[in-house]
């Protein structure tokens, strides 16, 4: 479904985020991605929504080249990725249901779905009593709830989340990892970023370490191990 | 489906411009002295061209004729004379009319009413009062009555006097004066809105980086380039008729301030003689409401929309 291949990134000022990585991930598999900060793990991430391009190499979305999108398709493969960000990146002068009824709009939903889709996919994230409320007004992981929301309330083929746990408690943490699973069990392919050892042994899925922007080691049903 | 589209953007725009209260306030402060200053000069330019229309109206020259010139000779001479081109009006007042005109404006002075009687007959001659389209052909008009030369019946000139040489100097410096000020206006006037133009575009442009991470985040979520920059030129164009409607608003005020301070300072006696200045501003306002209405509301929607346009451009490219 999405295939590395052969992936370089040097950056313009020249330090190196990923070094010919290769691997690639099957429909509805959860896939976690460990390393420590600067491994390449985010850039990872930024190539598969053309946030950013690759140096070399080639980033596939089932036979079709990332780079090779026109902006129209570049609109659409992004409205099949549901992207969560360790910031959250919610718009402030937003509530919490405009946030998401603003992905569903902009990927051309009718008004009547997003009027039903938004609050049931806000009870599934357990925030159902928060919807008229902006971000300012929620905490760390209510805002990452929401961030979930909006990823998934377009139900994407993939969801990828980048350290989505990053700025979080434990509890927190525990929650948002128990979310993923749950979308993952419904169809949904999970790509997570996370250098917590403790999420990484609850998920127990497949794990790719990354080390200097290299592949270390692709383990199915791995550990945390570095 | 471009329904729906143009209208999810507009009410986008509609909740942004009221709900970042501060920067649509900033917006507006700023766009609406941009608008001031081409009201200004839209003022400036009115009471220019009225103040030197008036100049220009007060310039004639006047064509004295021997007391004995026969009428019809004067009417036929007036005729040759409005048939050039320079000339915008010919008004020829007889002997009588100039003694009756005399007569009213010195009726309350018993020592020249006195000295007119002791005269006796009227001692006025007949006179040509010319007024040119331009104050530079009254040199030509000059020379045409002069080598013209009119004769009477008996071959005596019936000309007496032109009053040009008298009036030469003046007329010779407004006609140099008036074509400077009205360049020289028109240039101060486009250095203004050059500025004006600049200085609401950076304020745009500022406000619009403010939301840059909101625009990547819009066009992360798979947002197209339309629909993510659609709401800010709504917005652009919202500040913009907000700042015309401000606008015009201080226009009339100093419309019509401006004139009432006219008439405090001249004292209005001597308002009541000058009664092309006074009002001059109320006046154009309330003609040409319409064109200036027109005018500052679209200058202001175009500011606020273009420059959102092209600075929400930079953050697209995403």
């Amino acid at each position: 479904m999405i295939y590395y291949d052969k992936v370089s990134k040097i950056y313009p000022d020249k330090s190196i985020a990923l070094v010919d990585v290769t691997f690639g991930v099957e429909p509805k598999e959860f896939v976690t991605i460990v390393g420590h900060s600067g491994a390449g793990k985010t850039t990872l991430m930024k190539l598969l929504i053309a946030e950013d391009r690759p140096t070399s190499g080639a980033v596939f979305m089932e036979s079709s080249n990332i780079s090779h999108l026109n902006k129209k398709e570049m609109g659409k493969l992004r409205r099949r990725i549901g992207t969560i960000f360790q910031d959250y990146r919610l718009i402030p002068n937003k509530t919490v249901y405009e946030n998401i009824a603003f992905a569903m709009e902009a990927s051309g939903k009718r008004d009547a779905e997003i009027a039903a889709d938004v609050p049931h996919v806000l009870e599934l994230v357990d925030l159902g009593h928060k919807i008229w409320n902006f971000p300012r007004e929620l905490s760390g992981g209510e805002r990452q709830r929401v961030a979930i929301a909006r990823a998934i309330v377009n139900q994407p083929d993939i969801v990828i989340a980048d350290e989505p746990t990053g700025n979080l408690d434990p509890t927190n943490t525990f929650e948002i990892i128990r979310i993923l699973q749950k979308i993952n069990e419904l169809g949904t392919t999970v790509l997570l970023t996370t250098h917590n050892k403790g999420v990484v042994d609850t998920v127990k899925g497949r794990v790719i370490t990354m080390e200097k922007g290299k592949v270390v080691r692709d383990d199915r049903g791995g550990k945390y191990m570095l | 489906m471009l329904f729906t589209t143009f209208r999810r953007i507009t009410r986008t725009g509609f909740v942004n411009f009221w709900r970042n209260s501060f920067l649509t306030f900033a917006a507006i402060v700023v766009i609406s002295l941009s608008l001031c200053t081409l009201g200004g000069i839209i003022f400036a330019g009115a009471f220019g061209r009225s103040l030197l229309a008036d100049v220009k109206e007060k310039v004639d020259i006047n064509v004295y004729f021997t007391l004995t010139a026969p009428e019809s000779d004067i009417l036929a001479l007036k005729k040759d004379i409005g048939a050039l081109s320079e000339v915008a009006s010919a008004t020829y007042i007889s002997r009588d009319q100039a003694l009756t005109e005399f007569k009213a404006k010195w009726q309350n002075n018993t020592l020249i009413m006195q000295g007119l009687d002791e005269i006796g007959g009227n001692p006025f001659p007949a006179s040509l009062n010319i007024k040119a389209n331009d104050p530079g052909q009254y040199g030509s008009i000059a020379n045409y009555l002069e080598s013209k030369k009119p004769i009477d019946s008996d071959g005596s000139p019936i000309i007496k006097k032109i009053n040009y040489q008298e009036n030469k100097l003046i007329i010779d410096r407004l006609s140099r004066i008036i074509p400077t000020v009205e360049k020289g206006g028109s240039i101060v006037a486009i250095v203004f809105i050059l500025v004006a133009i600049v200085v609401v575009f950076n304020t745009i442009r500022l406000i619009i980086y403010t939301a840059r991470d909101e625009i990547s985040v819009m066009k992360l979520v798979g947002a197209s380039n339309t629909y993510t920059r659609g709401p800010f030129v709504v917005s652009g164009i919202m500040y913009g008729i907000a700042s015309g409607i401000i606008t015009l608003i201080l226009m009339a005020a100093f419309a019509y301030w401006s004139d009432a301070l006219v008439l405090r300072l001249a004292g209005v006696d001597i308002a009541s003689n000058f009664q092309l200045v006074v009002n001059v501003l109320s006046a154009y306002f309330i003609d040409n409401f319409t064109q200036i209405f027109i005018l500052i509301m679209s200058a202001g929607i175009i500011l606020g929309g273009l420059s959102s346009y092209f600075a929400a451009r930079r953050y697209l490219r995403v």
